[in-house]
């Protein structure tokens, strides 16, 4: 039990994704209300993004701005350098999940001009399925 | 320096289009259409001239950019890349041919909108066939994705709901790769996709990269509606616009079908794939059995011909699938040659629908009434699509069934090989439901002109000559299937290897 509890601790940054992302598939699986569903999704999303951002830390590692002369020369050490590479690629997985909200967004007006609700029960039970 | 450069005036010349088209449409929208089709043109046969050059000298790769491959983004086009550029670049063509006179209809004024999205789509679906990064992969499949719940959101009646839940399952999809992804990039810290899989052979066997393995494959399954995961893709088919699913319903699936050859053959290997974790494969050609089995019998429940043409889409995907995961070579030529038959056919069926809903308003069965008097052209390029799809002998559907039934006796799947005997018995009641209602039914109602002699009555030439087009392409493609497999499909799954 002890030595769970010690991998836990050691590894608390993929627990806690862990952790978001299953109440974000939940809200997405669970939820009839279609703004609800929506918010999971971006809980979902959020998870993922916290998951790369923390593959990329080190322990007392600075920023990743380097000396282009002096890391061609070998003289910069890789372990004081945080590796900026999942950031940069979440930036756009950030615009992506911006995208999809906004699109998410504009469909759900729609729906809500068109059915005048956006609980999935009653939505369906106005189309008679 | 031109020829150098064919993959990128492909990928490039819908994306631009995408935004002449937003511009001017707004006031010369007459002008779309052919704008739209013009910039296809151009990627058709830029691909065209790729797949024959690389046939001929073997694989290249385009560095965008210029930063040299494990850094920057490269585009890689072998033979088996080359020929999905052709397929998406061709069906985009045709496609585009018919959506022109159907969303004139549909959607009066809003056209400009409508070419904007459908060529962004095209131009992301064209460059997901080339990628060879990780994470580039991810950014195509969500730029299609988005596009898609747009196009699919314009449709009638329940098209937004269907839309907003294809905007939730397919995020989770998208999310699950990106999550396999972000192992993948842990353990090998690259992103390009041979690094990749030159890099993980010495990392086989560890719990972390089954995982990344799992994750990519549930999130790919998830985007080409693998069985028990099809939940968004009947509704979404279905109430899209008939200009938008004549494009999305032969692409969107077949594309992420190529996809996850990729990610089986190029990120991981073969020896992974299918020996590593032994049970796995037997696995999954049982859900496919499966899923071919439960999608036909969802088929036959319908009583509309596109809802009824999206389930044998998921039946399809069963039969893809299955062939892939045989592990054999039969098993794998059908399922390429399956990618192409199936991109054909559901194009057909569907400018069929397309043709059907134009002078009909709806593609219910009783709309077939009386049709092969009306509309001859259109159903005798419908008959072409069904046979096919059935797996009549001349047409390309039997030959790539004929492979995919060869690859399951001889990996010894009997389930798998009932089950595609069972879907094509299910796909022959079917049709030959509608075929019937369309020729024996109706007489009293329709088609009584001048001394009984039949009323023509069929859709406009915009929607007629692509449906003409793909059912003759149909017996094209069947005929020369020994030829397709022969110099094109067998050196693409060496280079595989």
């Amino acid at each position: 039990m002890e030595g769970l509890l010690g991998e836990i601790v050691a590894k608390y940054n993929y627990w806690i994704y862990v952790v978001l992302m299953m109440i974000g598939f939940y809200a997405m699986i669970g939820k009839r209300n279609l703004v609800k569903k929506l918010i999971g999704m971006n809980i979902f999303q959020t998870a993922i993004i916290l998951f790369f951002v923390s593959t990329g830390v080190k322990r007392d590692a600075g920023l990743a701005i380097v000396d282009k002369e002096l890391a061609l020369a070998g003289a910069i050490d890789v372990a004081t350098v945080v590796n900026p590479l999942p950031h940069v690629l979440m930036l756009t997985a950030i615009v992506v999940g911006v995208s999809v909200t906004g699109v998410a967004l504009a469909v759900m007006q729609r729906i809500h001009r068109e059915h005048g609700t956006l609980e999935e029960d009653e939505i369906l039970e106005k189309i008679g399925r | 320096m031109i020829s150098g450069n064919f993959l990128a005036y492909a990928i490039a010349a819908p994306l631009v289009m995408a935004f002449v088209v937003n511009l001017v449409g707004r006031a010369r929208g007459y002008l779309v259409a052919p704008l739209a089709l013009l910039s296809l043109g151009v990627s058709t046969l830029c691909s065209l001239l790729l797949l024959a050059r690389v046939l001929r000298e073997g694989p290249e790769s385009y560095t965008m950019g210029g930063w040299q491959p494990p850094w920057g983004i490269e585009l890689v086009v072998d033979p088996l890349s080359g020929l999905m550029l052709v397929l998406v670049a061709a069906i985009a063509l045709i496609a585009t041919w018919s959506a022109g006179a159907s969303v004139r209809q549909e959607m009066e004024g809003r056209e400009h909108v409508f070419f904007t999205l459908y060529l962004i789509l095209v131009s992301g679906l064209l460059a997901l066939t080339v990628t060879g990064d990780a994470f580039n992969l991810y950014v195509m499949l969500e730029i299609t994705a988005i596009t898609t719940y747009g196009l699919i959101a314009m449709g009638r009646e329940r098209a937004a709901l269907a839309s907003f839940n294809y905007i939730i399952m397919g995020t989770i999809g998208a999310c699950f790769y990106l999550l396999g992804v972000g192992y993948l990039y842990i353990l090998t810290g690259s992103l390009n996709m041979a690094d990749i899989g030159r890099i993980l052979p010495e990392l086989y066997g560890g719990a972390a990269v089954a995982t990344a393995f799992a994750f990519m494959l549930v999130g790919m399954w998830v985007k080409m509606a693998f069985f028990p995961l099809h939940g968004w893709l009947p509704n979404a088919y279905t109430y899209a616009p008939s200009g938008t699913s004549v494009l999305i319903a032969p692409l969107m699936t077949k594309v992420s079908v190529y996809l996850m050859i990729r990610i089986m053959f190029t990120i991981f290997s073969p020896e992974y794939t299918f020996f590593q974790h032994a049970g796995v494969q037997h696995l999954i050609v049982w859900a496919s059995a499966l899923a071919i089995i439960v999608a036909s019998s969802l088929a036959l429940a319908q009583t509309e011909f596109k809802k009824m043409l999206t389930y044998i889409i998921v039946a399809e995907v069963g039969y893809m699938v299955g062939g892939v995961w045989l592990a054999n070579e039969p098993g794998m030529t059908g399922a390429v040659l399956h990618i192409v038959n199936d991109a054909l056919m559901t194009l057909c069926l569907f400018l069929a629908a397309s043709a059907v809903v134009f002078r009909q308003g709806s593609c219910r069965f009783e709309d077939f009434r009386g049709l092969y008097r009306t509309m001859p052209l259109t159903m005798a390029a419908f008959t072409v699509g069904a046979f096919s799809m059935i797996g009549v002998p001349p047409t390309a559907g039997f030959f790539s069934k004929w492979y995919l039934i060869l690859g399951g006796i001889e990996a010894g799947q009997w389930a798998y090989v009932a089950a595609l005997v069972f879907s094509s018995l299910v796909n022959a009641v079917l049709f030959f439901r509608i075929i019937e209602i369309a020729f024996f039914n109706g007489e009293d109602e329709h088609g009584h002109g001048h001394h009984g002699a039949p009323l023509r009555h069929e859709a406009p030439g915009a929607l007629v000559q692509p449906l003409v087009l793909t059912a003759v392409a149909l017996i094209v493609v069947g005929l020369a299937s020994g030829v397709l497999v022969d110099s094109i499909i067998r050196p693409a799954l060496q280079w595989l290897q």
